[in-house]
Parts: C-alpha cells; sequence; structure tokens
C-alpha cells in the first residue's frame, strides 16, 4: 500500500497569555505594554521581568504514517490535541516543528456546512460550499442530482436555507461533503448531528468512500462509530501519540487510562473507600481458571470475574453482588446479578463468576462492579464502581472453518457457536 | 484519479510553496465568495440595489451644496456636480473597498478557522463587490454628463488605468488593514476614522488646483490624490491638467502600499486561524 499521509517529528505550540482573557489583543494593551517596558528599562530599580506567558504544546512529536485505504480513527481527550492535528493536516494551521506529506487531494470536514450562508438558497449553498471544500464549478456541476438526493432536499432547493430545519440543514451539508472526490478526506465529529437513520447513512457513505480506495482521517468521541469505521485508531494524550494499532485495543486503553493492569486491581494500597457504612469494595480481578491475572482471554477460552468485598455490618437484606459488562464502544454487553444470595453476617467475601467461552464477540470490554441490598422495601447500591476492570477479547482468527478467512471486523456483542442446520430440500 | 499525483509537503515555517499556484486553483472559490457577498448585500433590504444609486447621488448632492454653493470653490469651468462625481467614483470604490475589506477576514472567521485556502482572496473580493457599485456609479456619471452635455475627449480613454491605481491602492491598504483587524481588533474603530478623514483630506469635495503650490507634492503623498486627480483629468478632459510630479509620487507610494501590503499579509496569514 502507498502511504498518503506520512507525518514527521509533529508539534504545535500554542502561547498562552494570561493577564488578557480574550484571544486577540487590543492595540491598547501593545501600546501600553511597550511604554511600561520603555519606562521601566529607563529606571534602574528594575529589569523587564518576563512577561507570564505560558508556552503550550498543544501536539509534540508527533509521527505516523498512513496508507491508501486505511480508515484512522483519532481519539483522545479534550485538550489531548485531536483538533490542532486535523488543522495541521488540512493546511487550516501553521505546525511548529515537523513536517507532513500529504499525497493526493485533501479535504478537511472539520464542521457541516462551513460558509453556508443563511441568506442564500439551498441551490446556491452548494455551489458555495463546494467551492470552499474545494469543488470545481464543473465537478459540483456533475454532483449535484446526487447531492441533492443524498440530502433529501429537493423540494427545497430554492428556499433560504436559513428556513431550513437543522435536520435538513446539516443533510445538505454533509452530503455536499460526502461527493468529495479526494484522496485524503479528513473528518471531525461531523457524525455527532443529524437523526440517526441520517447518520446510518452518513457511515455507509463513508465506509463506501474508505471502500475504494480512499483514506479518511476520523475524530470522534463516540467509540461505537470508531469501532465501526475504522480499521485502525490513535491515541492522543497531552499532544503525543499514546497508542497506535486496532481500534478495540486502543480504545480500551483509552478507558483504562493507559494504567498497567487494568485486569486487577486492590484498593489495599491505595486509601480510596469505595462503599457505604454497610459494605466496601476492596478488590478485583479478571483471571483464567487457574488464578492467573488475564488481560487478554481467547474467544474460546473460559475466564473469572471476580471481586472481594468487606460487609461491616449485619442487616436483614439479601446483598447481591452483580457485574456490569460493557463492551469499549460503551454499548451494554450484559449485566449478572449472582443468584439466591441471602443475608449475610459481618467479614470479607469474595464473589465470582465464570465467563464461558465462545460467548463474548472480540474486542474490550469494560466490567463495572457493584453490589447491592435488596429489602423488603427496595433496594440500596451498596458500591457500583464502574469500568474498574478492563479486559480484551482475542480472536486469532484460526479455525478457517468458522470465518473462511475473513479478517475483517464482526460486529456484535456476542459471537455464539449455534447449532446450524443446512439441508438440500429440492 | 487524475490529481493523485499531487504531494503536498506542510513544513515548520514555510507552508506554502505554491502559494501564488494555490492562488490560481481557487479562483473559483474566490468569485464564488464574491457573488456571495454580492448576492446577499442587498438581501432583506426594502429597495436593494437602489441604495447604490441613490448613496452616490445624495452624498455628490450634499458636496456641491456645501463645496461649490456655500464654500464657492473653484471647478476648473466644469459644472460642479460632475466635478464632484467624477471624484467620487473612485472615492467611494476606494472607500466601500476598506470599509469591506478591512473587517472581511474577521467576518470570515468561520471559514478560515475551518477551511484551508489562500487567505488573500478574502479582503480582495472585497474590491470586486465595490467595482459593482463603481459600474453603476459610472452610469450615473454618464447620465450626469448627458444631462449637461459634456463631452469627454480622447483622455476618458486612460480611465481604466487610473481605476488600476484606485484598486492597488485600495488592495494595499486593505491587506494591511484586515491582517491587522484579525490581530488588533481596535482597528474596528479605526477604519471608519480613517475613511471619514480620507474624504476631507482627498480632493472629493474640491478640485487639488486649490491646494497652494508649495504644498501640492507633499499632498500627492496621499495615492488618493493622484487617482482623484487622474480621475477627473481623464473625464473631465479639456483645460484640466495633471501635476505630474505628484501623479509620480502617488504610484510610487501606491506601489509601495501593495508590496508591504502583500508582505506583511503573507507574513501574518500563516497564524490567522490561532487568533482569529
Amino acid at each position: 500500500m502507498s502511504i498518503v499521509i506520512s507525518a514527521e517529528g509533529l508539534g504545535k505550540q500554542y502561547i498562552l497569555q494570561h493577564q488578557t482573557g480574550s484571544r486577540y489583543i487590543a492595540l491598547r494593551d501593545v501600546v501600553a505594554e511597550g511604554f511600561r517596558k520603555l519606562v521601566r528599562s529607563a529606571t534602574t530599580w528594575a529589569e523587564a521581568p518576563t512577561e507570564s506567558k505560558e508556552r503550550f504544546w498543544a501536539l509534540n512529536d508527533v509521527s505516523f504514517k498512513i496508507s491508501a485505504g486505511e480508515r484512522v480513527g483519532i481519539i483522545g481527550r479534550n485538550g489531548a490535541g485531536k483538533s490542532t492535528l486535523l488543522k495541521v493536516l488540512s493546511r487550516i494551521t501553521d505546525p511548529t516543528t515537523g513536517k507532513v506529506t500529504l499525497r493526493g487531494r485533501v479535504a478537511s470536514l472539520l464542521e457541516v456546512g462551513t460558509g453556508f450562508h443563511p441568506e442564500l438558497t439551498g441551490r446556491e449553498n452548494i455551489f458555495l460550499n463546494g467551492a470552499i471544500l474545494g469543488m470545481g464549478r464543473s465537478e459540483i456541476l456533475k454532483k449535484f442530482d446526487e447531492i441533492v438526493a443524498f440530502a433529501e432536499v429537493e423540494r427545497f432547493l430554492d428556499t433560504p436555507v436559513k428556513r431550513f430545519s437543522s435536520g435538513m440543514y446539516v443533510r445538505l451539508a454533509f452530503s455536499v461533503a460526502a461527493h468529495l472526490e479526494v484522496e485524503i478526506l479528513i473528518v471531525d465529529e461531523v457524525l455527532a448531528v443529524g437523526d440517526m437513520q441520517f447518520q446510518k447513512k452518513c457511515i455507509g457513505r463513508m465506509e463506501e468512500i474508505a471502500g475504494s480506495g480512499r483514506s479518511i482521517l476520523f475524530v470522534s468521541h463516540n467509540m461505537a462509530t470508531i469501532t465501526s469505521l475504522c480499521n485502525r485508531c490513535i491515541l492522543l494524550e497531552s499532544g503525543k501519540i499514546a497508542a497506535d494499532g486496532a481500534p478495540s485495543e486502543v480504545i480500551l486503553k483509552y478507558y483504562s487510562g493507559g494504567s498497567a493492569s487494568p485486569a486487577a486491581f486492590d484498593l489495599a494500597t491505595s486509601n480510596r473507600r469505595i462503599g457505604d457504612g454497610f459494605a466496601q469494595l476492596l478488590s478485583g480481578e479478571i483471571k483464567d481458571l487457574e488464578g492467573r491475572i488475564l488481560h487478554e482471554p481467547d474467544i474460546a477460552q473460559s475466564f473469572v470475574i471476580s471481586m472481594r468485598y468487606r460487609v461491616a455490618e449485619s442487616m436483614d437484606v439479601k446483598a447481591v453482588p452483580n457485574f456490569h459488562v460493557y463492551r469499549a464502544d460503551g454499548t451494554c454487553a450484559f449485566i449478572v446479578m449472582a443468584p439466591n444470595a441471602d443475608s449475610v453476617s459481618p467479614g470479607i467475601y469474595s464473589a465470582s463468576c465464570i465467563v464461558p467461552p465462545r460467548f463474548l464477540n472480540d474486542g474490550g470490554y469494560f466490567v463495572g462492579l457493584a453490589l447491592t441490598s435488596f429489602t423488603r422495601f427496595g433496594h440500596v447500591v451498596n458500591f457500583f464502581e464502574q469500568s474498574a476492570l478492563s479486559f480484551n477479547v482475542r480472536d486469532p482468527r484460526e479455525s478457517e472453518a468458522e470465518t473462511y478467512g475473513y479478517g475483517g471486523p464482526i460486529p456484535g456483542a456476542v459471537r455464539p457457536l449455534l447449532e446450524w442446520k443446512i439441508e438440500r430440500l429440492q | 484519479m487524475a490529481s493523485s499525483s499531487q504531494t503536498i509537503v506542510i513544513e515548520a515555517g514555510r507552508s506554502e510553496r505554491h502559494y501564488w499556484r494555490d492562488l490560481w486553483k481557487y479562483r473559483e472559490l474566490f468569485y464564488l465568495l464574491a457573488w456571495r457577498d454580492i448576492l446577499v448585500r442587498y438581501k432583506q433590504t426594502a429597495i436593494g440595489i437602489a441604495w447604490s444609486v441613490l448613496r452616490p447621488l445624495l452624498t455628490m448632492a450634499i458636496f456641491t451644496f456645501v463645496f461649490g454653493k456655500i464654500a464657492k470653490l473653484p471647478s476648473d469651468g466644469v459644472p460642479y456636480p460632475v466635478l464632484v462625481f467624477a471624484a467620487m467614483l473612485p472615492w467611494q470604490f476606494f472607500s466601500n473597498t476598506v470599509t469591506e475589506g478591512s473587517g472581511s477576514l474577521i467576518q470570515n472567521a468561520n471559514i478560515i478557522s475551518k477551511v484551508y485556502f489562500p487567505r488573500i482572496i478574502i479582503p480582495i473580493g472585497a474590491v470586486v463587490v465595490s467595482a459593482v457599485d463603481f459600474l453603476i456609479s459610472l452610469a450615473l456619471l454618464s447620465l450626469l454628463m448627458i444631462w449637461y452635455q459634456f463631452v469627454p475627449d480622447w483622455r476618458i480613454l486612460l480611465l481604466p488605468v487610473f481605476l488600476f491605481l484606485a484598486i492597488i491602492v485600495s488592495i494595499g491598504l486593505i491587506l494591511w488593514l484586515s491582517a491587522l483587524n484579525v490581530k488588533y481588533r481596535d482597528f474596528r474603530y479605526v477604519v471608519p476614522f480613517l475613511v471619514q478623514i480620507g474624504l476631507y483630506v482627498s480632493p472629493v469635495g474640491f478640485s487639488s488646483s486649490i491646494i497652494p503650490e508649495q504644498w501640492r507634492l507633499l499632498y500627492s503623498a496621499n495615492p488618493m490624490v493622484g487617482v482623484i486627480d487622474g480621475f477627473r483629468w481623464s473625464i473631465l478632459g479639456g483645460e484640466g491638467t495633471l501635476y505630474w510630479p505628484g501623479f509620480a509620487l502617488s504610484v510610487a507610494i501606491a506601489m509601495l502600499l501593495l508590496a508591504s501590503g502583500i508582505w506583511y499579509f503573507r507574513r501574518t496569514e500563516r497564524s490567522f486561524a490561532d487568533v482569529i
């Protein structure tokens, strides 16, 4: 595969000015500051103090290579440098250090409907927006009908867009962008808008684009979109690349905050206290059947989710341990509750359950650990630690018989082995 | 895909090696942005494009009244309204361009912070918008000249040369002002003030022949003096003469303004998206 984007040692530095609240400077302040400096240097008692400017690297030594046809998701917390990276790649702002080589036409879609003018009609805005995104007039004319059909706004073409509903506006804006003929498409969080149906359409369109050998760089906070759309994921942390690889693994790392072993924790060594007066969580583990800590269970392997907790009081309640298992994209895989729990006396308890083999799909998972007390009057959550543990189900895809050599992502929370029957009827 | 061989290198310190080539590539965006500004300009106004007719006519009437009738300034034998209008033509073009152009980057902040294109097309677009008003005013002047039965001579053919000079002065100034406006929002207040003062220090309401001889060269350091004198010279014809040393100085200053404007704009435009 040919490399279409190669970034070497990319850095972007911003200078934060603390004294002024606004992003731009008033000339008055510059003049006043200059005058003050002049006065200071003229008097002997003080050397002009250095200004309280803080230098801040929004991107720091970022290097990566992206091949044609790759769909790369970029994730990270707010302020990690995602948007800055997209801005540098789309040439909106200059890097402070480093170099990027882009091979092919680039279109950046950092916002839906950039340059849309509310007073202009839908038709006029298609041309305007197209030109802003880098399409020539003839190219827009060629795609005009396709764009209009995709946006489903045929009847409103000659209405000023200020009278459009927000849904129509977004649909029109996205469909202009979706019909760009470029080799590299840079997209920032634009799918967070529009109704579900249109979002699906957009993702479908982007898959189509990627399928035709073009590359997509995609920033999103929606992990479900990242996992379904991207085949590679880059995690940015304070301007640096913290992880780069398969989406499920990188997303897992993102959620676990990069900690050493999210597959096990012990609160004995920390002074955190999770729980109420009745019960406290002590530790949690993902382990194999022999009791070894297990970070990445094989899809064909059973493993154990367990926790220890202390019960401080004796009460006439049913204390029920329960585990909440979420996929890395934030969707719930399952929630289990221990059956037949009874009232308990004070002491330290361990609760565990076995996850059978061939049950969960491959990918990253988070486990929330909880204890709930049921009384005659209702229930009380004694503790609930979300994302306390994580694990990554691996699927080596060794068995040809199952996937027929298919190596792409298989969606879904479960991957059961079901009993199939194929019969010849005629 | 046809353009797949295209390679862009972004490097710290020198982003745009292909700036002028890019400028050509983005010419369609330039047309479209100018077209948008023209289209939007009079939307939701009651009399629409009639403003372009009304504004110069009213200004001309006031100037003729104040300078011609009350102050009784000399008109070198031309009807005073024609004298004023011949100067109003470049002046209004200039002042419209500067007023629109200097705030243009701020107005288009949303595009600048989201998409790449050579930023220079935004302020220069203001010239195209003002050119529409200029053409309307030119038609008005022709009507006025027919009314006064005033026939220009061969010099009218040189009008495009002086228009070109007016464009150079305007672009030079708006490149400075629009770029400065991004960084120092004070220029929002400075520009209307500059334009207002300019109207009185430029020979719009009067002929520059009333300036004492020893000050004329210095007076021509205002490049709009050269432009307006040139317009009068070519439109009014007859015995009007052009003060050549002054005109040469105006041209030189206009060129300097343009060159320095481009230099300053290019130097600062890479940080526009960070501060706008």
